[in-house]
């Protein structure tokens, strides 16, 4: 008996632990419940809300505690999760049922599949109220839209995407800031000779890359080629402006535009903001996020004005409007379809009382965070550093067109594959035709 | 047999009629295992399999897709290289441990002077989170602010993460690194078996200390050798957290392993049906790998090397 047992049983614990893999993948049908959030809450449960952890944080909790002072009967429950979890949790949570009152979401590819399935409510009605209707900057309420129906509002900051410079770099090389791509492949050697790098990368974390790609292709093709890939017209990557793009990314890495081993290079460590306010590297193109980083790690830069900003370059010949510019537009409210009634109408009355006010207004900006809000001008001269807060609000207000992130605008298999084969060509492991033939089939 | 263990002390006396009837309880006893291991391992299993047959985005309705999904994974080049790559990380994990953590455990179980400030050095990484280690390593390994800039040493400032030749054996480093301890702590608990009249009897045939190791600490080992083996390869099967978060997969596909495939495709794709078929693909190999092993190493039948001492 012993021999048996012994053999069974150490059979059987080689198996569990191949089989807890599979465990892994079946979470999706169990999914974690979700603590504190009450999606099958009893009537009159309170709403519950999850927000991402982080600098912006704070603006949030303070417009809800004030939101829960005011209505003792109607109060929310927060919860802050970090950005990536927050992605999985929530997704699985909507696809269960349990999702928190009002979902925090980026709209694009994702709030489309969440209203392909019936997850969140249409809220056209409550958004077409005047006193709500002109709060927003149009074109950025608009990415809460689908098919002419609104299904989310925006909750947070303005995040265009721009060149950060480091004004010492650019004196010390006597370089000025970029105008043109020649521009910029131009000053590399003038950068290289005094040991500065001339463009820093967060190249591990893949979706870093993805911004050069972006304002390229906008830049050379104007918004009308990233409109046929989310289409999915048919071989929409072989557009010429995407191998163009990607030639020119790789002409970039060859010229030694980017920082050495950039492909080891972190975000959630802040290692590439910090090479830029260090003075290793001369620029950096990033989300407004990269002004919290330099906030943080070196306040003084700051105050003694060494940090610069740019628009990205232009391509001679590109068709793309100069002032067109890409990022995350804002952040957004949606309401989940599986709220109780009551929670439903507390997230709504919240939406059209509370959403973007004065005082929410004043914490996001408190954060370096230019709230989508019509007239603030004159706040965002009272700011701690107006020139930063007007240009963020000039950028995302006079674009033409605010291209959403790609791996938020395309479903999520799409946008793991792009982020790989993005990360490949920057690593010059594929060509721009290999790059093209491979996104191809994911349409 | 744990019931056994619990009731002993309170019933010495009557000892012989109790041992007869424990062992007649034992496969009660084996219940509650049992129904964990079906609640925790069959019915996922199951789960698995089902879905693999299926189209689901994790959000909306469940749609049946009959064999699509497993004949798309298989025509995948993706799921090709992560079947390699796991296989070779496989490969060379063993080839790296065994030696390592061989001659530290009988290092450790040694007498030496300061050998317990020493162990408890190497067996400290066995202490860490598999995430700590991941994020200290990615600290550590950054080109510019890590070790290469730290101590000034050219050689060290490689681009470790983002070159596809470096980066897996950067990764089997790091998951050397950490499980080197756990092997080794079975190697010295091996070697602290094996009787000291058969060092005595070779010291007094004339064998030194190489000769003694050979002959005497190696053969005496074999079953240590197997089940740390045998742990190696199939824990290889699952290594997942330490290149989650150092590489995340990258630089392009390079260490995509195959439960790291399994995982992005279900969580961060949301195709729940082609994850699944990867799912089922692990757990077949990790299966076949450990009824092979169990059977052709002699690991089942457990046999004693100390017959006769």
């Amino acid at each position: 008996m012993p021999k048996m047992t012994t053999r069974t049983r150490r059979s059987l614990i080689a198996a569990a632990a191949i089989a807890a893999t599979a465990v892994l993948s079946a979470c999706g049908t169990a999914g974690p419940a979700p603590s504190g959030a009450a999606g099958k809450g009893t009537a009159g449960g309170a709403s519950s809300v999850w927000v991402l952890s982080g600098a912006t944080e704070v603006a949030f909790d303070k417009s809800f505690a004030s939101w829960n002072d005011a209505h003792p009967s109607q109060k929310f429950t927060v919860q802050a999760f970090a950005n990536d979890p927050y992605k999985q949790k929530i997704r699985t949570a909507v696809g269960a049922d349990q999702a928190p009152t009002l979902i925090y979401g980026w709209g694009g590819g994702t709030l489309a599949s969440y209203v392909d399935a019936g997850k969140v409510v249409d809220i056209s009605d409550l958004v077409a109220d005047p006193a709500l209707k002109g709060r927003f900057i149009p074109s950025i309420a608009a990415v809460g839209q689908v098919d002419g129906k609104t299904y989310a509002v925006p909750n947070n900051g303005l995040k265009p995407v721009q060149l950060y410079l480091n004004k010492d770099a650019f004196t010390t090389a006597g370089v000025k800031p970029p105008k043109t791509w020649d521009d910029l492949i131009s000053s590399i050697p003038k950068f290289k000779a005094k040991g500065i790098a001339p463009i820093t990368v967060a190249g591990a974390a893949k979706w870093p890359l993805l911004m050069w790609e972006e304002y390229l292709v906008d830049r050379i093709g104007g918004p009308q080629v990233m409109k046929d890939i989310v289409a999915g017209k048919k071989d929409a990557w072989s557009d010429p402006a995407v191998i163009k793009a990607n030639t020119m990314i790789q002409q970039l890495v060859d010229a030694g535009g980017f920082v050495n081993g950039f492909g080891s290079i972190s975000t959630d460590s802040g290692a590439d903001i910090a090479l830029m306010y260090t003075g290793k590297a001369a620029m950096t193109l990033a989300l407004p996020s990269a002004y919290q980083a330099v906030q943080s790690g070196d306040p003084g830069f700051l105050t003694s004005h060494k940090l610069g900003y740019a628009d990205f370059p232009t391509v001679a010949g590109g068709k793309g409007d100069p002032k067109d510019v890409v990022g995350n537009p804002s952040n957004y409210w949606s309401v989940s379809a599986s709220a109780t009634k009551a929670q439903k109408k507390t997230a709504e009355e919240y939406i059209a009382k509370n959403l973007l006010n004065d005082s929410y207004v004043t914490d996001l900006l408190g954060t370096a965070n230019v709230p989508p809000v019509r007239g603030i001008e004159p706040q965002l001269k009272k700011t701690s550093d107006p020139e930063f807060y007007n240009r963020i609000y000039k950028l995302a207000d006079l674009a033409p067109s605010f291209q959403l992130s790609w791996d938020q605008a395309l479903r999520p298999d799409q946008a793991d594959a792009l982020l790989t084969n993005l990360q490949q060509i920057f690593l010059k492991q594929i060509t721009p035709k290999q790059f093209s033939a491979a996104m191809n089939k994911t349409l | 047999m744990t019931g056994y263990t619990l009731t002993t002390p309170r019933s010495g006396r009557a000892e012989r009629p109790r041992r007869r009837r424990a062992r007649s309880a034992a496969p009660w006893l084996a219940l509650p295992a049992l129904l964990m291991y079906v609640a925790f391992a069959i019915v996922p299993l199951g789960g698995a399999v089902v879905l693999s047959f299926v189209h689901w985005d994790g959000l909306g309705p469940m749609s049946w897709t009959g064999l699509s999904n497993w004949t798309s994974v298989l025509a995948d080049p993706i799921t090709g290289n992560a079947l390699a790559l796991t296989g070779k990380i496989m490969l060379i994990s063993v080839i790296v441990q065994t030696p390592i953590s061989l001659l530290l455990g009988v290092f450790t179980a040694g007498r030496h002077r300061y050998r317990e400030v020493l162990a408890v050095l190497y067996f400290l990484p066995l202490l860490l989170s598999s995430a700590a280690v991941a994020i200290a390593f990615k600290a550590i390994l950054d080109p510019n602010f890590g070790v290469g800039a730290g101590f000034g040493l050219p050689f060290l400032k490689q681009d470790w993460l983002g070159r596809p030749d470096l980066v897996l054996f950067v990764v089997i480093f790091v998951i050397a690194w950490q499980f080197v301890p756990f092997h080794t702590l079975l190697y010295q608990a091996g070697v602290r078996q094996i009787p000291v009249s058969l060092y005595e009897a070779a010291t007094i045939d004339g064998a030194n200390r190489i000769q003694q190791f050979f002959f005497i600490t190696l053969p005496q080992l074999r079953n240590t050798i197997i089940t740390s083996g045998t742990l190696m390869v199939t824990g290889s099967l699952t290594y997942f957290d330490v290149v989650f978060v150092l590489t995340g997969g990258g630089p392009g596909y390079a260490t995509r392993l195959l439960p790291l495939q399994m995982y992005l495709t279900g969580f961060t794709a949301n195709q729940m049906g082609p994850a699944s078929v990867l799912a089922v693909i692990l757990v077949v190999i990790g299966l076949a790998l450990a009824l092979v092993l169990t059977r052709f190493t002699g690991f089942a039948k457990m046999q004693s090397d100390q017959e006769g001492v």
